[in-house]
């Protein structure tokens, strides 16, 4: 329910309020196309999310089965040996880009080391299902990459539409019709302020003439 | 420099250490939200992959980094196999934006 507010019905507070719910009324529209184009957004990136979220895990799950293959046909120890001085290293360099103003991270990651070759171990002591295993998850090194930065973008777009469909509502529901009524209230005093000086101007006037006519007759 | 950091029991996390991300592996869920916490704070690791186990559990510590733009602490099915936690979040996070879950399978 909008309230009037308390102020001085005057014409200072009146022009005063005036501007001030015609900025409310821009700075709603502004907010409310930010929202909707980040709504936009949002949803594109959900999809996207949604669909290398289920690729990876689907992924991750066949490399742990070729892991606990491997594991079982060697000792945890030698694998653990085997998998502990990598050749690869994994360099990430941050970027960031901007959508709606919103800062998300961008991810660009370089492998040193050349690309065949992800073996960190001699075959002597190594089973084949380990070969298998980390070859299946050096495929999967982009994709997981790219969920992080998917990941991170819908995390922080979603918490910025909150806020910006707080903003939207507080200004839909609360300030601009609060504004209003109090323009309105305003307005109505003024007038009745105005009403009752002409009708003071007249009965002066009346009892002037009655006056004049008075001292006339007599 | 920066580098990829991975956070979960020695079972599951093992394997990423030949691709070259950083490993840790932590045996209890307070060691796992201890070393998760350094790493964040750290600043040297953007991406921080943390297994579904651990994630679940120290969710208070994760939503305090959700508001920065990095690190991006992002769960990986653990050795177990998925539980759904990632698409949870995905959904959760749908309806706090949207206010409805609507269907994006289409």
């Amino acid at each position: 329910m909008a309230t009037v507010m308390k102020v001085n019905p005057t014409r200072m507070e009146l022009s005063k309020l005036k501007k001030r719910l015609k900025t409310a009324r821009r700075g709603h529209k502004l907010l409310k196309d930010k929202r909707d184009e980040m709504v936009k957004q949002f949803l594109e990136l959900v999809r996207k999310n949604r669909e290398l979220r289920t690729e990876v895990e689907e992924n991750l799950k066949q490399v742990q089965t070729f892991f606990s293959v491997a594991a079982a046909t060697m000792s945890s120890q030698a694998v653990e040996e085997a998998l502990i001085c990598p050749k690869q290293e994994i360099v990430l360099e941050t970027d960031t880009k901007n959508i709606m103003s919103v800062i998300v991270p961008k991810f660009n990651y370089t492998m040193t080391g050349k690309d065949s070759d992800i073996f960190s171990y001699g075959f002597v002591t190594t089973t084949a299902e380990l070969d298998v295993a980390v070859g299946a998850l050096a495929k999967i090194v982009s994709q997981l990459v790219e969920l992080a930065e998917t990941e991170k973008s819908v995390q922080l777009l979603a918490s910025e539409i909150e806020k910006t469909r707080r903003r939207v509502n507080a200004l839909e529901h609360v300030m601009i019709p609060n504004l209003e009524v109090t323009v309105k209230s305003i307005v109505m005093k003024l007038d009745e302020n105005e009403r009752g000086n002409i009708t003071r101007l007249m009965k002066i006037k009346d009892m002037m003439l009655a006056e004049t006519r008075h001292e006339n007759i007599t | 420099m920066n580098k990829i950091a991975c956070v979960g029991d020695k079972d599951s996390v093992l394997g990423f250490m030949a691709i070259g991300f950083e490993v840790h592996t932590a045996d209890t869920l307070p060691e796992a939200e201890k070393t998760v916490k350094s790493l964040a704070e750290s600043a040297e690791y953007p991406v921080i992959f943390v297994t579904e186990e651990y994630y679940n559990g120290m969710q208070h510590l994760i939503s305090s980094y959700s508001e920065k733009t990095v690190p991006a602490i992002i769960s990986i099915p653990g050795k177990n196999g998925s539980q759904g936690t990632g698409l949870a979040a995905v959904k959760a996070l749908t309806e706090k934006a949207i206010g409805a879950d609507i269907a994006l399978n289409s």
